[in-house]
């Protein structure tokens, strides 16, 4: 009966063409109607012990959400799904699922593994469409209140989770729209702002309060909002960027990731002059870095109207640490990969705008601590590449606002908060902190995961006193 | 939302100060600190320094000058009408200490409004405060009456010689630094060319020079590196390092030239904002 299943091959994504979507911002994959989707979920062979499940951060019940869509109960698909992730339809989207739930099932050996996120991405948007989602009986108040300093992904579950058990939940957000990454990060062409603002829109349905424009550190410190809290939970991402610092780095045309993706997506300077924001449009443009963030810069400069974009990376393509499918939409669209290649300077016009990058190639040496083989300049391989913009996509930083305005906050040597793993407790007493702020830029999914498990703790404390 | 409160227009309508309810950012800012302001929700985010704040009505004061898309619309904002995004206080205040010899405020232009609550502050600890302040012409010049109450010794200038000395606020300064009085401390807030002059003048006295820069911001938090200005040779973003900086170690031209980074798109933001006020105007 294996074998049989075996046959049919994994269903393929409908997608916007790739001449037709590298100008524009709509969502490049269309979605699995539900005739294909039932068709892709007949190929999971229900395991007994599904390894998939021991992939997933939060332990989702994958053989049974995706029998109920074989069968064709939907609602029960996503029944299973809200047990253990609060966003599904962003999840859907944006885990990385080949190294996770989709690269231990059985059916990967042979290439082929279940979609497991595409049908996870069906299921929450079924019940979307389905219009606004029943809301659940709301438990007595127990009178405790919490705050969340942070409104991403580990902020939002933490929020969903404790409102459902009773307790008043305030968010605090430094912008002035929540969401996180969510919504200042990853372009609309990825991940529609529509279903973050839905998910946003739920949770205050259920009664949780978000304060918008709250710098924490500033507007109010941590010690503050624990005078009317009971709890705190700080999720505040790891909102630092990184800069390359070699010379010539602060000419015109050279954004961090974050100004750049922040300009395009939150402030929707894509739309300029309709909307205020300006934003450099670059005709040749150059994005160092090869993680999610430098795909999504690269393929948002794209969409703005430039006519070449390269990656400049100065390891190799089995190094890259982006999503292989947004990869594989980057070459699609007709993005240029440097590979083995590194920024040693940037060299400007008489009015100081970028319009060069020049370059040294990379060899592969010896393994470094992290494992992975160390790129070793060529000399005198340097070479210029024209350009008029550049995006710097090398990672980011803990943010100090917040730590260095609250004492007792443990950190470590690269600036994050130290918490006990089992319960996102920090070692100061009523503050628990998760996601990106204790782990180092991850993935949305492990931020959820450190959520929840922080509001589990923050519930015993908070009913039991512990 | 944060309501205006109170609004008033100053050197003919070019500035104007806004009292906005903003409570949580009043009970908490100091001088030398500044807000994020959005007007709408298409709107670019300013950053805009708080000339004022009042803890028990709960309000800020903004005084800005009208040179843009967002200043522009901000004009057209009446009392009862409110600004949809506020944040802050940002950035770090200044540091406030008694010195031993004279103190010196200088202000060009709606650096007036970024320098007066420091130079009242600077009094308030003791010290003897000599202001000076500067406009292109008399018609121009703000908060005079203000800067005189912040101050012991106000000195107004004007580039056209239409009011006070004739010149720039620089002139005045040299007088001071030829004077037989210790000077221990300048404070600068302006055009960028006016606080580099500054700083060139105090630099071979070696007095202490502190400049107010206005690099621009997104979002004020640290996060985006936009604000990014060499102090020193090493970046420093001014939204969460400053934005006041040593004046001796700021690359004022570095500075400049990121300022004019999107003056194509300003421009084009400017042309058509006008055209819509006019044809809402004539219909
Ligand atoms: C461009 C980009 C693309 C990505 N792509 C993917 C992907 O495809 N798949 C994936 O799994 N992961 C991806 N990631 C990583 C993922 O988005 C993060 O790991 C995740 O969002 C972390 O969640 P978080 O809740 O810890 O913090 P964040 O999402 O960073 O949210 C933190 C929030 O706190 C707010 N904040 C910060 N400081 C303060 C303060 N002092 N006071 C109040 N609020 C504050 C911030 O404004 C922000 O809204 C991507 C990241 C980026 C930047
Ligand atoms: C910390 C700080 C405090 C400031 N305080 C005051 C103040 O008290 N009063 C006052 O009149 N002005 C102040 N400014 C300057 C003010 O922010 C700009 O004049 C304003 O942003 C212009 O916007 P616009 O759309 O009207 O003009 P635009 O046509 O967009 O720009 C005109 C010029 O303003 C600057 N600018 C544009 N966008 C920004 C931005 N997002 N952030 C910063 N500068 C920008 C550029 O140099 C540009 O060339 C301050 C700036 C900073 C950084
Ligand atoms: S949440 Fe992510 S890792 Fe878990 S099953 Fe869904 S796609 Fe896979
Ligand atoms: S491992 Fe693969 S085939 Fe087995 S239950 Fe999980 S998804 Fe289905
Ligand atoms: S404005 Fe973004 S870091 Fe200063």
């Amino acid at each position: 009966m294996g074998d049989k299943k075996d046959r049919i091959p994994r269903q393929p994504m409908p997608e916007q063409p790739p001449e037709q979507r590298r100008r524009n911002f709509d969502e490049v994959p269309l979605g699995y109607p539900p005739e294909i989707a039932q068709r892709e979920a007949g190929r999971c062979l229900q395991c007994k012990n599904p390894a998939c499940v021991s992939g997933c951060p939060v332990g989702i019940d994958i053989p049974r959400f995706i029998r109920h869509i074989r069968e064709g109960d939907f609602t029960k698909a996503i029944a299973t799904l809200k047990e253990k992730t609060a966003l599904p339809a962003v999840c859907g989207r944006v885990c990385p699922q080949e190294v996770q739930c989709e690269q231990r099932c059985v059916l990967a050996k042979s290439g082929e593994a279940v979609a497991i996120g595409r049908l996870e991405r069906f299921a929450a948007d079924i019940d979307r469409a389905h219009g606004s989602p029943l809301l659940p009986e709301l438990p007595k108040p127990t009178g405790k209140s919490v705050g969340i300093v942070g409104s991403g992904p580990a902020g939002l579950t933490v929020a969903g989770d404790l409102i459902l058990k009773g307790h008043a939940v305030t968010v605090y957000e430094a912008f002035h729209k929540a969401g996180g990454v969510l919504v200042y990060g990853i372009p609309e062409f990825r991940l529609p702002k529509a279903i973050v603002q839905e998910e946003v829109g739920y949770l205050e349905k259920l009664g949780v309060c978000f304060e918008l424009n709250a710098v924490i550190g500033r507007t109010e410190t941590v010690d503050e909002l624990l005078a009317r809290h009971d709890a705190v939970f700080i999720a505040v991402g790891a909102g630092l960027p990184t800069f390359l610092g070699v010379p010539g780095e602060n000419l015109i045309g050279i954004y961090s990731a974050n100004e750049y993706l922040t300009r395009s997506n939150l402030m929707k300077a894509y739309l300029f002059p309709q909307y205020d924001t300006p934003i450099v449009r670059g005709t040749n443009v150059v994005v160092v870095g090869a993680g999610n963030v430098a795909m999504d810069a690269a393929r948002t400069a794209l969409r703005l109207g430039a006519e070449r974009v390269t990656i400049v990376y100065r390891r190799s393509r089995n190094e890259m640490p982006a999503r292989a499918e947004e990869i594989h939409h980057a070459e699609e669209e007709g993005i240029v990969f440097e590979l083995l290649t590194a920024p040693v300077r940037f060299l400007g016009d008489t009015a100081g705008r970028v319009n060069a990058v020049e370059c040294i190639r990379m060899r592969l040496g010896e393994p470094d601590e992290s494992g992975r083989r160390r790129p070793v300049p060529i000399e005198g391989s340097n070479f210029h590449i024209e350009t008029d913009m550049v995006v710097i996509a090398v990672g980011a930083g803990a943010n100090p606002l917040i730590t260095s305005t609250t004492p007792g906050l443990a950190v470590n040597k690269r600036g994050y908060i130290i918490v006990d793993p089992q319960t996102g407790k920090t070692r100061k007493p009523r503050v628990w902190a998760g996601g990106d702020i204790v782990t180092g830029q991850a993935t949305v999914i492990l931020a959820m995961g450190a959520g929840r498990i922080a509001a589990t703790s923050i519930h015993q404390y908070l009913t039991l006193g512990w | 939302m944060y309501e205006i409160v109170y609004r008033q227009e100053m050197a003919q309508g070019t500035v104007v100060l806004n009292v906005i309810k903003a409570p949580k950012i009043a009970a908490k800012a100091q001088p030398g600190q500044f807000v994020i302001v959005k007007a709408n929700e298409t709107g670019e985010r300013i950053p805009l320094t708080m000339a004022d704040t009042d803890p028990e009505a709960g309000t800020i004061t903004i005084i800005y000058q009208v040179v843009g898309k967002s200043t522009a619309l901000f004009k057209t904002l009446q009392v009862g009408d409110a600004y949809q995004d506020v944040l802050g206080p940002l950035g770090k205040p200044t540091h406030i200490e008694r010195y031993a010899g004279i103190v010196i405020c200088i202000g060009g232009g709606t650096g007036v409004a970024v320098v007066h609550p420091i130079t009242r502050a600077f009094k308030n600890a003791g010290n003897h405060v000599v202001a000076i302040i500067g406009a292109r012409t008399k018609d121009l010049l703000i908060l005079e009456d203000k800067m005189l109450d912040a101050s012991h010794e106000l000195q107004v200038c004007t580039d056209d010689g239409s009011y006070g000395h004739h010149g720039f606020v620089t002139d005045v300064l040299q007088q001071y630094l030829n004077g037989s009085r210790p000077v221990s401390m300048v404070v600068a807030a302006g055009p960028v060319p006016m606080m580099k002059r500054v700083a060139a003048m105090t630099k071979p006295h070696s007095i202490p020079t502190m400049v107010s820069l206005n690099a621009i911001m997104i979002d004020g938090t640290g996060m985006c590196g936009g604000c990014r200005v060499s102090v020193d040779g090493t970046n420093r973003f001014t939204c969460v390092d400053g934005p006041e900086f040593d004046g001796h170690q700021v690359d004022f031209d570095g500075l400049m030239q990121r300022l004019s980074a999107y003056r194509q798109q300003e421009q084009q933001a400017m042309e058509l904002f006008a055209h819509e006020c006019k044809l809402r105007n004539l219909t």
